[in-house]
């Protein structure tokens, strides 16, 4: 639909007669098509402007480009961009592991199962993930030691919490308990999306209630789970650059660390960047073949 | 009596596909010409060209004299800006298949929009104007009320009397009752046949054949994007010279 | 799966089939005891959940480490209530200036002009494949990339200049960055609700003879509203925990005046527990105005 909406497509009519009241005369007329001076004028704007841009890209001492190749493939970031992934994975891993258990639980028929779910979705999408961060970063200053034992009884052993979690471990569970509330919605409402009579036909069958939801309501519930699943996980991972207030070597933090060094800002903030730009381009594409492959036997 | 429309030699395609191949027409004043035809042929795409919805690729159509969708100076066809195409389409009424009402307006509110914002009536007169109008139609006391809670038959009705608000002197109908449960085609056909019997110039894109025999002034049938035969009801529907007329009437008759 | 319903009731005693309900008591055998399914894996469940909300409750409420006074005295203090409404102010603004860029981007998006087109795709991508805080960073330092903004003529002498240091404070940079980032996601907000606005309305609508901008303003904006005010009211609520990011470089939002204190008293938990409070208190609240507003566009349709 074209909201500047020249009404239909197609090209302009050529008419074989003229618009005679009486002669039918053969001849052709040449068609003038219609103008559009604002648009024109908004097209000449925009084109001026990416040239300017275009033009200090290439100009512009201040990018230095020769640092920005220096360190887009040097080790240091690779490294740092593999953290990036690794927390991105084990977040995402934990993250929706935690949701299906929430989401089920808030599906379920016992309202206090259900409304424990939905509190810990309530705080935990009300909270800034940098909030979040901070707080599991300081969690050493809350729990000196996790014990392990009789709940509210004697303990049998205890750990030292910062050697357990360190800042890696607390990054992840950050990232994977303020996760698992949104991962929680997505899933709750994939398995909701799926048509009520599928399970009623299947109950009828008498399949059994576990394979119920493995193989007639889970598979159909995924083309509605995956694509907001999938823009979940390329929110996470942009997510990542938070946690580099934790003083984790994930990317950002990487980059902002040299660039502290070499004084060089912008052109490391351009490595940063691109990587990122990057991989979100691949996460996406390759969210589009899982969809397509999910979409098989969907109606359009 | 004067040609209300004419229809030269249009050609449309979509794509590959060419919908129209070559159709001549012409509609006279006060009358009412219904098209028949089998899915596919080109009818509905034809009625759309004639209030410029859709661009012919080649041909042209005149309506009460004008082209639509040009203007001629000379012997050059200027195409016409969108702006000077929404005001000759106030004097071509056109009636959806699925009535394509403003879910978000009441049905005055529905009725008045047109005659306020293109025609710049004053509030008063086109309010005064839309319950004459629902009158007209039998749904005087559903004014206030919102298209979601009308049947299709209602909303059909309603759909009729907004075209109607911009007193066009041509209607066009494209399948009005299509999308209409069973019982609910007969209060629908019963306002067009009243306006027809007003003498009011319209084309109707139809299934019901009925209706053409017994207010049609022209019957054509189309297939495959051509006009295949045309004349009065009596003619093609009791009496179709050509095979494939022959062929698509016993199919529904 | 519910319960079965209980078995019609046996034949009156006399033999014949009850033909009519039989009103006195005596008649009417009393119908058998329905005992529902158990469902011990539920109960199961409910009690391991149980328990560790105990404990969790427990430890949160015993541990020192909470410093729950210390929460209680700082709530309310001025520098953080002066940091919460910057918080407010900001994401208002950038609501309201992400969605009017991203509606003109929405409309370029849908034009039928390839330039236009493509130069709006493409902002919508880099913008939304890179995370806010690196924008953000980018902004701050643009300085070293234009110490110099100019008004002039394109690749010609330039009438006005200003240092860019000068014009482009914390706060300023801030309400840039995150204004830019917020038009990519409205922007595909706006026009999915454009897009989920049938046909037939704007068809409808022309051949009424009703201009562009009426079409737009009376027709289609209206009922695209239903598809954008749900994802819009998200946005939100999503904005304003971003503004969060702004501590980074040193806006004095909530989170920033929380952590200009704790710098100082080390009582870190306690504040950011404030912070959280506060976070919460108003999402809450937006939540349930979303509820609201979400109600009153589907007023209509909700009326079938």
């Amino acid at each position: 639909m074209s909201l500047t909406s020249d009404p239909p497509r197609g090209g302009p009519a050529v008419p074989a007669a003229p618009d005679a009241a009486g002669a039918d005369a053969d001849g052709r007329l040449t068609v003038v098509p219609v103008r559009h001076p604002w648009r024109w004028l908004a097209v000449a704007a925009t084109a001026v402007l990416l040239l300017q841009f275009a033009h200090g890209l290439a100009t512009n001492p201040g990018w230095e480009w020769g640092v920005f190749a220096e360190f887009f493939t040097a080790e240091v970031i690779l490294r740092a961009v593999w953290v990036t992934l690794q927390l991105t994975c084990y977040g995402t891993a934990l993250g929706f592991g935690l949701g299906v258990v929430l989401a089920f639980m808030r599906l379920s028929a016992s309202p206090f199962l259900r409304l424990v779910a939905h509190g810990y979705i309530w705080a935990f999408r009300s909270i800034p993930l940098i909030v979040q961060l901070l707080f599991w970063f300081n969690l050493a200053y809350l729990y000196d030691e996790i014990q392990f034992g009789i709940p509210f009884g004697p303990g049998f052993v205890s750990f030292d919490t910062m050697g357990l979690v360190g800042a890696m471990g607390a990054a992840v569970l950050g990232l994977a308990l303020h996760q698992a509330a949104y991962a929680a919605e997505i899933v709750r409402a994939g398995v909701l999306s799926v048509d009520a009579g599928q399970l009623q036909a299947a109950a009828s069958l008498g399949i059994p209630r576990l394979r119920q939801i493995r193989r007639i309501v889970l598979p159909q519930a995924m083309r509605s789970i995956l694509p907001n699943a999938a823009n979940e996980i390329i929110s996470l991972f942009k997510g990542t650059s938070i946690v580099s207030v934790m003083a984790i070597g994930e990317l950002f933090y990487q980059v902002q660390v040299i660039y502290g060094r070499n004084g060089r800002v912008v052109p490391l903030l351009m490595v940063a960047t691109l990587w990122y730009v990057l991989l979100t381009t691949v996460l996406s594409v390759v969210q589009h073949h899982v969809e397509k492959r999910f979409a098989k036997g969907a109606t359009p | 009596m004067s040609a209300m429309v004419e229809i030269r030699s249009v050609r449309k395609s979509f794509g590959s596909h060419e919908v129209l191949r070559g159709i001549d027409l012409e509609v006279r004043t006060g009358e009412v010409t219904v098209v028949l035809g089998p899915s596919g042929s080109g009818k509905s795409t034809l009625l759309r060209t004639v209030n410029h919805l859709e661009k012919v690729d080649s041909g042209r159509i005149t309506v009460d004299g004008r082209l639509v969708g040009y203007r001629r100076s000379g012997d050059k066809l200027y195409e016409l800006r969108e702006r000077e195409v929404l005001r000759r389409r106030t004097q071509i009424g056109f009636v959806f298949q699925n009535f394509h009402l403003f879910p978000h307006l009441t049905v005055l509110e529905n009725i008045t929009e047109a005659p306020i914002s293109a025609l710049k009536r004053p509030r008063a007169e086109a309010v005064a104007a839309a319950h004459a109008l629902l009158e007209r139609v039998g749904l005087a006391e559903k004014a206030g009320a919102y298209p979601g809670h009308l049947s299709g038959g209602q909303q059909q009705r309603v759909a009729i009397a907004r075209a109607l608000a911009l007193e066009p002197k041509l209607l066009l109908f494209d399948e009005p009752t299509s999308a209409l449960d069973p019982e609910l085609v007969g209060e629908v056909l019963d306002v067009i046949k009243d306006l027809a019997r007003q003498g009011t110039t319209m084309i109707v894109v139809t299934h019901e054949i009925g209706f053409a025999r017994e207010v049609a002034d022209t019957v054509v049938f189309m297939d495959e994007g051509v006009v295949v035969e045309q004349g009065p009801p009596a003619e093609v529907l009791d009496r179709p010279r050509q095979e494939r007329t022959r062929a698509f009437l016993s199919k529904v008759l | 799966m519910p319960p079965t319903p209980p078995a019609a009731p046996a034949p009156s005693p006399t033999g014949e089939a009850p033909a009519a309900p039989v009103l006195s008591k005596e008649a009417e055998p009393a119908p058998p005891r329905v005992v529902p399914v158990r469902r011990t894996g539920q109960w199961a469940a409910a009690a391991v959940v149980l328990l560790l909300l105990a404990m969790a409750v427990n430890s949160v409420v015993r541990n020192e480490a909470f410093q729950w006074g210390v929460v209680a005295d700082y709530f309310t203090t001025p520098a953080v209530l002066r940091g919460l409404g910057l918080t407010l102010w900001l994401t208002a603004l950038v609501m309201v200036l992400g969605f009017v860029l991203g509606t003109l981007l929405a409309v370029a998006r849908m034009s039928a002009n390839p330039v236009l087109k493509s130069v709006s795709w493409g902002y919508i991508w880099f913008f939304r494949s890179t995370p806010v805080l690196v924008q953000l960073l980018f902004w701050f330092n643009i300085g070293a990339l234009y110490p110099q903004l100019g008004l002039g003529i394109p690749f010609g002498p330039e009438f006005l200049t200003v240092r860019t240091v000068n014009l482009l404070g914390p706060l300023t940079v801030a309400l840039i960055g995150l204004t830019l980032h917020e038009a990519a996601y409205a922007a595909e907000v706006v026009r999915g609700g454009l897009l989920s606005v049938d046909r037939g309305q704007t068809e409808a609508a022309q051949s009424l003879g009703l201009g562009r901008w009426r079409r737009l303003r009376r027709i289609v904006l209206p009922q695209a509203m239903r598809a954008i005010v749900p994802p819009a009211g998200n946005m939100l609520i999503g904005t304003l925990k971003g503004t969060s990011i702004v501590s980074v470089i040193a806006v004095q939002d909530l989170l920033y005046s929380v952590q200009l204190v704790y710098h100082r008293t080390y009582q870190v938990i306690p504040l950011l527990l404030v912070a959280t409070l506060w976070y919460a208190l108003v999402t809450t609240v937006l939540t349930v105005g979303q509820h609201y507003v979400e109600r009153y566009y589907g007023r209509s349709e909700r009326d079938r």
